[in-house]
């Protein structure tokens, strides 16, 4: 159940949610997202953030917004049931590899073996569209960023960084270990998802040299 | 040239395809995007007699120059900027005809910063993610207009426009004031009270990412320190950088962000702060919400 204690002004059509944690962040915008009760029909954007959710309507009817929100029981669906689970082949090629094999303390091997066995969770997103912090997978694979950033990172750069994972969905200046790449389009305008990884979504990488 | 069609014979500092923007679209880390002043798209919507799907050219300080295929009706909403007909001078906030082959040429404004050339019909562009927009941050959406470009117009919708001119108010030069409510995270300033006393001006990095501020530095308060976990934020956002220089964030704001909003302007607000130019003066006026959230 939500707490008025835990809802904050936003402006003139917005409510952010604090929450404890991820999970409790992706029980809410999960539920949310099927706009269960009709008190929810103005909602236009649910943001998940690490410790928050956002929820925008079109309208101002904010004590509306407030009371549906207090009504609310977020529940997580098991991941088993609702939620996509995506494959992503990916070429264990990184220039960071070693770099993060020394961070982790394991050989390159070990790296991909615990990259690829473990699941991942798609947390939140909006660094850019489609980019998604994924969470959850291995927790040695759990690391800072890079001291420097690189003022370009190519797209579709599998990284691991600030205690996430992500695919880079175009290029861009980054900051995060790189350990691979994929031929896979995260994000795709013209394809419908344009978004291959959303919220609450199962990732697991697949290493496309092994046997 | 017969083609419905505009076609642009130059650009001044920035042109851009833009309608209401693809808001719906945040959680895939798609900003809303769209005008950034978007009462003065509206206007010309409504004085075209079109609904606001048809997508009109923001033109950010003059200069657009573009010659009509056919006959089209235009109006031109926002800054005022002084615009002739193959040299013959034209109003504002007004609809007017464009003949085919002839040349709408547009001044610098004298206040004000972005005008909006509507036409009858709609420049109709593919859209992306069910908007014509472009999204200057993520560069979703059409490219920034460039001569040489032809930009499809529209069918004309079925109603007629039947306003001759709207006598609307032209953007101020003199200090804008806006309008703020207290946002998520007003907790992070030192002192509430210096929000509503700070006086700033536009800084020339300003632009439809958002307004940045030069001028008095807003102090945190003492006990937080760091960032915040990444959150969703909003247009009209105050977001609060470790410089201590507000940004205002205008319709091309990121999707999360990590520093604290500690205020978030009203929607008149963010439409003047979309016609404030570079070294204008800004100051906030604070309101609390009617009833609690």
């Amino acid at each position: 159940m939500i707490t008025a204690q835990q809802l904050r002004p936003c402006g003139p059509h917005a409510i952010l949610v604090q929450l404890d944690d991820l999970a409790a962040v992706l029980a809410l915008a999960a539920t949310l997202r099927e706009r269960p009760t009709p008190d929810l029909a103005d909602v236009v954007d649910v943001v998940p953030g690490g410790e928050t959710v956002l929820v925008t309507i079109a309208g101002t009817d904010l004590a509306g917004l407030r009371s549906a929100l207090l009504r609310l029981n977020p529940v997580l669906p098991a991941t088993n049931e609702t939620a996509p689970e995506i494959e992503i082949p990916v070429h264990y090629d990184g220039p960071d590899l070693a770099v993060v094999a020394a961070l982790a303390g394991l050989t390159v091997a070990e790296i991909v073996t615990a990259h690829t066995t473990i699941p991942w969770r798609a947390g939140f997103g909006g660094f850019a569209p489609g980019f998604a912090y994924l969470v959850d997978g291995d927790e040695r694979l759990r690391l800072p960023r890079r001291s420097s950033p690189r003022t370009r990172v190519p797209a579709g750069s599998v990284a691991l960084g600030g205690g996430y994972c992500a695919v880079y969905p175009r290029s861009s200046p980054g900051g995060w270990h790189l350990i691979g790449h994929t031929d896979l389009a995260v994000w795709d305008t013209d394809r419908d998802p344009a978004a291959l990884i959303v919220s609450g979504a199962t990732v697991r990488f697949r290493d496309v040299n092994a046997p | 040239m017969t083609q419905r069609a505009l076609e642009v014979l130059a650009v001044g500092p920035l042109a851009l395809i833009q309608d209401l923007g693809r808001p719906g679209f945040a959680h895939l880390g798609v900003s809303a995007s769209g005008a950034a002043d978007r009462s003065a798209f509206r206007l010309g919507a409504r004085l075209l007699a079109q609904n606001l799907t048809h997508a009109a050219i923001e033109v950010l300080f003059g200069g657009l120059q573009v010659r009509a295929g056919v006959d089209v009706t235009i109006a031109l909403t926002g800054a005022p900027a002084p615009a002739t007909i193959d040299g013959r001078a034209v109003g504002h906030a007004a609809p007017l005809v464009l003949r085919a082959d002839q040349t709408l040429r547009l001044g610098t404004p004298s206040a004000g910063l972005r005008t909006y050339v509507s036409v009858r019909g709609g420049i109709d562009v593919p859209a992306t993610l069910g908007s014509r927009s472009t999204d200057t941050l993520s560069a979703l959406g059409p490219k920034p207009l460039r001569p040489g470009d032809r930009l499809p117009v529209g069918p004309a919708p079925p109603d007629f426009p039947n306003v001759d001119l709207a006598p609307v108010r032209s953007p101020t030069s003199a200090g804008v004031v806006v309008t703020a409510h207290w946002g998520p995270r007003a907790d992070w300033l030192a002192d509430s009270d210096d929000l509503a006393r700070g006086r700033w001006t536009v800084s020339s990095r300003s632009d439809r990412i958002g307004v940045r501020l030069d001028g008095v530095v807003l102090a945190r308060d003492a006990r937080r320190r760091g960032d915040l976990p990444s959150e969703g934020v909003v247009r009209g956002a105050i977001q609060l950088p470790p410089s201590g220089q507000p940004v205002i964030f205008l319709a091309d704001h990121p999707v999360t962000g990590g520093y604290p909003v500690v205020a978030v302007v009203d929607d008149d607000g963010i439409d003047r702060l979309a016609q404030a130019v570079p070294g204008q003066r800004v100051a906030l006026r604070l309101a609390a919400y009617p009833g609690k959230i």
